[in-house]
């Protein structure tokens, strides 16, 4: 066997880019820059702004559950925001408990049962529902719902009061964390059901016909097929409606009676989140405490960051498994 | 034909898109009839087609004297009201299933309790050498082990009529040659008709009894297992 002898010098191919194609790169390139540039802007300001409370409460600005002075010269002044961080989550959790079985049903409801027409129609709905500005749900949560939903919560004290979610210290139950994580759970409906159903539509057919050939009926094809394929799409949605319910503001302004406490008995009356605090506070804030606002939303930003890469997260590695 | 009773016949035009096709064959307890023919003769159709999964054109489809399809009388037997099972050609596995859960899905889709759908599947699963791969992953599996939870997964419901597409296109030439000492060997203890979709003749001739090619009239030749 003989070997010849090749030339290994590898010939370099040049392509240039036509010159549309340069600008179209440049200009997508510019827009996904600009997003975190913006995102990034905002963070530095709320740091500039708030860095003298960090400074000066340290750990305590987060532990602490004081929120008093206005940092004249003499007055001492603490300020700590457990008890609206705790009321963040707590009223987003709630929200999420009640959107995600409702959302996950609406949207298998229009998937997989509707008829073109009313599929049509609920979709349109849905898109509707999610541009309504929150402070219309305010107005209607706290209008309409809130007084119903005092009534609901004593009667899931008067059953379930020995579950100390469900406890109240006295009989006050309007303007519950309850009442605000209903009316928040409205609010993001639409979206944990705009994106789960999108995730349920692509689930793939052949799979479903072979629950069917194997004799499974609608519901057994759904349960075994369509919601492992679509629980990523579910998680994704729903840590969506999370971080939209965490920064809430105007909804829990108006339903919730905003108390500086913590309180985790979801159906007594007081609480509220540190976005409805900043809006109540920034009013009449002397400007050390507009600092300390500022600090609590920059938390609030942190916190939400966090929420939507525990979402990312979370949505790839049940990708991952999938796979 | 003989007078065994036959587990399905068919009588009348299958078809999907604009793609249409007229046939009359029947099939009796304990054969596998073969059919073949080149791509786009409607071969994996007729499969659907006895499954449910795509509605005959015209004419009946029946089984044990049950209409499952009959569009002029407007008679339909639901996909998981027939009483077959499919090997699907690409298997179909459910990825987020072990192979355990995969064999089980259609007893207990039929209401059998959970502890008897398991046992019945661990025999199955015995029965085609993957008692140590309940708790795999699809995706852990080899072609040829794939294909063997998929008949598995067919088997197990003990149907009248057991559907194979293609079952062994894709599989390498090692495990075809298993899964072709395999498969008479499952199929023996099977009491019901198979209908058995290749292109290959080696299956033909390794597993059929009755063999319907679609360009030719159909043509029993060895109905193996009739009395």
């Amino acid at each position: 066997m003989t070997v010849s002898e090749t030339n290994t010098d590898r010939r370099e191919l040049k392509f240039r880019k036509p010159g549309i194609d340069r600008f179209f790169h440049f200009v997508v390139t510019a827009g996904a820059l600009a997003s975190l540039l913006v995102l990034g802007l905002i963070a530095a300001f709320l740091v500039f702004r708030g860095f003298q409370i960090f400074k000066d409460m340290g750990f305590s600005f987060i532990t602490g559950s004081t929120w008093e002075g206005s940092g004249n010269p003499g007055e001492p002044t603490t300020y700590g925001i457990a008890p609206m961080l705790v009321g963040s989550i707590v009223l987003s959790l709630v929200a999420v408990a009640i959107a995600v079985p409702l959302s996950v049903a609406a949207a298998l409801f229009i998937e997989f049962y509707a008829d073109q027409r009313i599929k049509k129609f609920l979709i349109s709905i849905l898109d509707l529902a999610a541009a309504i500005p929150s402070v219309i749900f305010g107005l209607w949560g706290f209008f309409l719902l809130a007084p119903r939903a005092s009534h609901w919560a004593m009667s899931l004290n008067h059953y379930f009061g020995w579950f100390p979610l469900f406890h109240v210290p006295g009989p006050f139950f309007d303007g519950s964390p309850f009442i605000g994580g209903m009316v928040l759970a409205v609010m993001i409906s639409p979206i944990v059901t705009s994106v789960s159903r999108e995730v349920f539509s692509q689930t793939p057919p052949d799979q479903i016909s072979a629950a069917h050939a194997l004799g499974g009926r609608k519901w057994s094809a759904i349960r075994y097929v369509a919601l492992p394929f679509g629980r990523s799409g579910v998680v994704g949605g729903a840590m969506l409606g999370l971080g939209r319910a965490l920064g809430e503001t105007v909804a829990i302004y108006l339903v919730v009676n905003i108390v500086f406490k913590t309180n985790i008995n979801i159906l007594f009356s007081g609480g509220g989140n540190i976005a409805s605090m900043i809006a109540l506070k920034f009013g009449e804030a002397s400007p050390y405490e507009v600092k300390g606002l500022m600090a609590a939303g920059f938390v609030l930003f942190i916190f939400t960051l966090l929420v939507n890469m525990a979402a990312t997260y979370i949505v790839n590695l049940s990708k991952r498994n999938k796979a | 034909m003989d007078d065994r009773p036959m587990s399905i016949s068919l009588q009348g035009t299958i078809g999907r898109g604009e793609f249409e096709r007229t046939l009359n064959f029947s099939v009796a307890d304990g054969e596998v009839l073969a059919i073949t023919g080149p791509n786009g003769s409607g071969k994996s159709t007729i499969i659907h087609t006895i499954a449910g999964l795509v509605p005959l054109r015209s004419g009946q489809l029946q089984s044990d004297n049950i209409t499952w399809d009959a569009p002029d009388s407007k008679q339909w037997v639901t996909p998981e009201n027939r009483t077959c099972a499919v090997v699907f050609q690409d298997l179909r596995l459910f990825p987020h299933m072990n192979v355990m859960s995969n064999v089980a899905y259609g007893l207990r889709a039929r209401g059998i309790q959970k502890d008897e759908a398991i046992e019945r599947s661990q025999k199955m699963l015995k029965r085609v050498g993957l008692s140590s791969f309940e708790s795999r992953r699809p995706t852990d599996l080899s072609g040829g082990e794939r294909q063997r939870v998929a008949l598995a997964r067919g088997l197990v419901l003990e149907p009248r009529v057991l559907l194979l597409d293609e079952p062994l296109s894709a599989v390498d030439t090692a495990s075809r040659a298993a899964l072709r000492e395999l498969l008479p060997e499952v199929l023996s203890g099977f009491a019901g008709a198979t209908i058995l979709v290749t292109h290959d003749l080696g299956d033909v001739e390794a597993l059929a009894t009755a063999n319907l090619s679609l360009n030719q009239p159909i043509n029993h030749q060895n109905p193996a297992g009739s009395s």
